[in-house]
């Protein structure tokens, strides 16, 4: 079927079967290769795009129900010679080690700490309707959609908390 | 994937007439739906996509309670300003169940209607009476730690997932639900499952083509809210056992008493009696203990699974006492 996708500013035009995920449109058809399937079923987070600013999963996603979204991909987000802040401080903190999954995790930290600073409340929040403050703690648990299976964790962490530091400066 | 049709509703007219055909399934934020029909759990012959219908609306209704519509996603009910002031339980269950991204693509209908995670159910290699009527039960006698303790049958033992469907019940919550006529009605949550009986494929009292509208809250509840879920990790987990309290205490007895909970029966499970035995008494260890002893009364472990009635046992006995807990 005739389906179009707005990806990181350019619209496609593409002709494709129902059936093909916004992953596999991005990837196999688009060739965005930047956004990674890891389980494929919503589990690990590795195909995390933004859908209209929000964190989602592309793999849980069929592309044909997507053709009036905007749609931001880690190659949206900056390129070797642009780093956006999260990349940057990625590369900084060391948060990765194979790297796979490192796509989907600075999506995900992109939307996430756009979450905070709208006063989103998470699990681990004490107070429904205070102010949120970006800590280890709270960073873990709306990160919990993104696996590492390297263990990075540690240094994913420091390297969203350092971003979260700057934003509250600025 | 099996193939599909794929057809867009611009009116719920068009849904439900669409939703007619043999072999339809409504898709909205499809996070369950695509993850099983792409394992083969799942065949619909046509996706009837319904998120166009502007079914996204939280609302204030004439009696002061909530409409929440259809399509409103988890994140979005989660984080609203009125449920996070007056209906806490609701936010706080939203918020412990999945990922920042389900939450972002999941609705309120979708939520309800979600299929259990019983492994069983997932792998087509094994016997599932829910997804093969009639092909048998492998999950008993296998791996139960997820399984029920309550409300189970000889035919199926696979717990409802939800953590949101369990704050609704405590909540008193009703169903909006628009049929194929184009008539809409309620039914309340607590009709709204079916237990597993003899067909565990059919999970609600829906019909073919109903389309779900809204969820209904009544007016915000006096009292304490709380919702404690219970899982295998700190995130990311469906819960071995939850419970979602509305209890208010007056003059130091207990006033009222709604409680629901979640991980341990085929749907959101709430207990009347159990509930009764705590109204007009003064807050106790022993008060606690009845209430679970009488919603605990018919409970059955399933090998794996035995560990979930003392752990239902202390999770109410404990939400009980901070519920009831003088506030310095």
């Amino acid at each position: 079927m005739q389906t179009r996708l707005h990806v990181n500013g350019t619209t496609h035009h593409l002709d494709i079967d129902p059936r093909t995920t916004l992953l596999d449109a991005l990837r196999d058809h688009l060739r965005l290769t930047g956004s990674k399937k890891g389980c494929d079923h919503g589990q690990c987070g590795a195909c995390t795009v933004l859908l209209n600013g929000r964190r989602i999963n592309a793999c849980l996603a069929l592309a044909c129900m997507h053709d009036h979204d905007e749609i931001i991909t880690i190659e949206g987000l900056g390129g070797p010679d642009d780093l956006s802040p999260l990349q940057a401080a990625f590369v900084a903190h060391d948060g990765y080690q194979c790297g796979y999954c490192t796509p989907g995790q600075i999506c995900s930290a992109t939307a996430m700490l756009e979450e905070m600073a709208d006063g989103w409340p998470s699990h681990v929040t004490d107070d429904l309707t205070g102010a949120t403050k970006p800590d280890a703690t709270e960073i873990s648990e709306r990160m919990s959609g993104n696996l590492c299976r390297c263990s990075a964790y540690p240094n994913i962490v420091d390297a969203i908390l350092a971003v979260a530091a700057e934003r509250t400066r600025a | 994937m099996k193939p599909f049709d794929y057809v867009r509703a611009l009116g719920p007219g068009d849904a439900t007439a669409a939703a007619g055909r043999e072999g339809a399934a409504f898709i909205a934020g499809g996070t369950n739906l695509l993850d099983l029909m792409k394992l083969g759990v799942m065949t619909p012959s046509t996706l009837v996509d319904i998120t166009h219908l502007h079914l996204d609306r939280v609302e204030t209704t004439e009696d002061a309670g909530l409409r929440i519509g259809a399509l409103v996603t988890n994140s979005d009910l989660a984080n609203h300003a009125a449920v996070r002031r007056d209906y806490a339980v609701l936010s706080r269950a939203l918020l412990a169940g999945a990922s920042g991204q389900l939450r972002n693509k999941a609705t309120t209908g979708g939520n309800l209607l979600q299929r259990t995670r019983c492994p069983y159910f997932y792998d087509t290699a094994m016997a599932c009476n829910k997804r093969d009527p009639g092909s048998g039960c492998r999950a008993i006698g296998g791996v139960t730690r997820l399984h029920a303790i309550l409300g189970a049958s000889a035919h199926c033992i696979a717990t409802h997932p939800s953590d949101m469907a369990v704050a609704m019940l405590a909540l008193g919550a009703g169903v909006e639900v628009e049929g194929a006529d184009g008539k809409r009605r309620v039914v309340a949550l607590d009709d709204f499952y079916r237990l597993p009986g003899e067909w565990p494929d059919i999970e609600t009292v829906l019909e073919p083509g109903d389309l779900i509208t809204a969820v209904l809250l009544p007016p915000p509840p006096q009292g304490r809210q709380i919702y404690r879920k219970v899982r295998d990790r700190a995130s990311y987990a469906f819960a071995l056992a939850s419970v979602a309290a509305v209890i208010r205490v007056d003059s130091g007895r207990i006033a009222s008493a709604a409680l629901a909970f979640g991980g341990i029966a085929p749907r959101p499970w709430r207990d009347g009696d159990a509930e009764a035995a705590l109204i007009g008494e003064v807050p106790s260890r022993e008060v606690f203990e009845r209430a679970a002893d009488i919603l605990l009364a018919d409970a059955q472990g399933q090998g794996g699974n035995e560990f979930k009635i003392d752990l239902t046992r202390r999770l109410l006995v404990s939400v009980l006492t901070e519920a009831t807990e003088e506030r310095t």
